[in-house]
């Protein structure tokens, strides 16, 4: 079974989804196909307090309150879609859904945003939800009184770090280099913080325990020493990753995996879009998705009318 | 804070029991409105129309009643929202922690109630 759409949107983030409410609302037939929950990273924000006309409102609420608008002009989201297959170098671009079929298009945004990079080490996968933590508003509560570790020195690990410090009874910032990415505020706030430790030029390696978290492996990157530590949990805050290996030998990325666009967000195959997080610029915030979406869709609109 | 999803939302002890008693297949997502269980009560919502052979709930994590999932001895050792655990007549076949993607909650719901 094959389904025709004027435009396929791949992603239902924020980018994807304002795409897909400036599409649908010029009535061009529109589809979101998106691999995961909607919203994207978006659902994954506890509160959101910069979006413009918004004061405070969770990501989840966010999200949903952007799917229904898309929804009401039309627009078709399919969430948590299984897709087998890309085919977008050609005129006209398909991708297949496990069980559902083809769907076609003349054109294809690609919005498929980022997620929070991971050490990669053994034990963090075991470890996850049993003292490896991704979100400190969300598990900080089960550290109270006791020791934990943040890794990463950009913003959010060291404005995490500090919030953690409400819970823990000592936080140490394990972080690669001997300077931080952060901005100076945050730095100035973690370092002057009483329960705040730092050690540099240093990573974990190495997670284990029994039932939880019970130590870690904290490796000196410049003398390759390891020393193992007794902890109780472990917060991750190492950047973030492009999701964009499916599109990898189709459109040309950056050397860090991200999607490289024109001033139209074209992609360098004609008909092949690309908005939010997954492409090559500096800012990454629900404002700059929508921008870039927003951006893709009306050049969209004249393409197709060309 | 209460749990806004289009889940039945198990309120008390006594229903806790209830429910898992007098069905063979439940699984009970317990948590909180935060980002790491959200994702996991949308999956659910979609997946009770797959699998209508599982009853599908969730619990606030902070009613005082929850103590029911905290403390199970399948949950010893969790220290990450959601609390998700399955149940077949009564007795946990299964619990996790954190957050789960669809494709882990289907393999768990295939594996233990197909
Ligand atoms: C914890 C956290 C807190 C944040 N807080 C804020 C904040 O307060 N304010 C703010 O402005 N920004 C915040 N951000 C950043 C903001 O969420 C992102 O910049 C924004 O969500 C990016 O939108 P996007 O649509 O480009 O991508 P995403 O939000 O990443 O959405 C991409 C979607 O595409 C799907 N997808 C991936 N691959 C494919 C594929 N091949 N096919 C189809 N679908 C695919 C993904 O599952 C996902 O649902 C935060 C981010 C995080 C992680």
């Amino acid at each position: 079974m094959e389904e025709i759409y004027d435009i396929i949107i791949l992603g239902g983030g924020p980018a994807g989804l304002t795409a897909g409410i400036y599409l649908s609302r010029a009535k061009v037939k529109t589809l979101v196909l998106n691999v995961g929950v909607i919203g994207g990273q978006m659902s994954l924000t506890h509160e959101i307090a910069n979006y413009p006309g918004v004061p405070n409102i969770s990501g989840y609420m966010l999200s949903r309150t952007m799917q229904k608008q898309a929804e009401s002009f039309g627009c078709k989201v399919i969430s948590n879609a299984k897709i087998t297959s890309y085919k977008l170098a050609g005129e006209l671009k398909s991708v297949e859904l496990a069980g559902k079929g083809i769907f076609s298009a003349k054109a294809v945004i690609i919005a498929s945003g980022g997620k929070s990079r991971e050490l990669n080490v053994p034990g963090e996968k075991e470890f996850a939800g049993r003292g490896v933590s991704y979100c400190a508003t969300c598990d900080g509560d089960f550290f109270q009184d006791k020791e934990i570790i943040v890794v990463g020195g950009g913003n959010s690990a060291l404005e995490e770090a500090v919030a953690l410090t409400q819970y823990a009874s000592k936080v140490t910032v394990v972080h690669e280099f001997d300077y931080f990415q952060a901005h100076k505020k945050a730095v100035e706030e973690a370092t002057n913080h009483p329960k705040i430790d730092f050690i540099l030029n240093s990573t974990v390696s190495a997670f284990y325990g029994s039932q939880s978290l019970e130590k870690v492996t904290v490796k000196n990157l410049k003398t390759g020493e390891d020393t193992e530590t007794k902890i109780d949990g472990v917060f991750v805050f190492i950047g973030y990753v492009p999701q964009t290996q499916p599109f990898k030998d189709v459109v040309k990325l950056s050397d860090r995996d991200e999607i490289i666009v024109n001033n139209q967000m074209m992609t360098n195959i004609k008909g092949v879009f690309a908005a939010g997080d997954c492409i090559e610029k500096r800012f990454r915030q629900i404002t700059t998705a929508v921008s870039d979406g927003t951006k893709a869709a009306l050049n969209i609109i004249e393409f197709l009318q060309n | 804070m209460t749990l806004d999803t289009n889940l039945e939302h198990i309120t008390s002890e006594a229903q806790y029991h209830e429910i898992i008693n007098n069905n063979e297949n439940v699984m009970i997502c317990c948590g909180r409105m935060g980002p790491m269980c959200v994702p996991v009560y949308d999956d659910m919502e979609e997946l009770r129309n797959e699998y209508s052979k599982v009853k599908f709930y969730d619990m606030l994590f902070d009613l005082p009643d929850a103590h029911v999932i905290r403390n199970l001895p399948e949950c010893r050792g969790f220290m990450g929202l959601p609390f998700t655990v399955y149940y077949k007549n009564g007795k946990v076949v299964k619990a996790t922690s954190s957050i789960q993607m669809r494709d882990q909650l289907t393999e768990i719901l295939d594996e233990n109630f197909s």
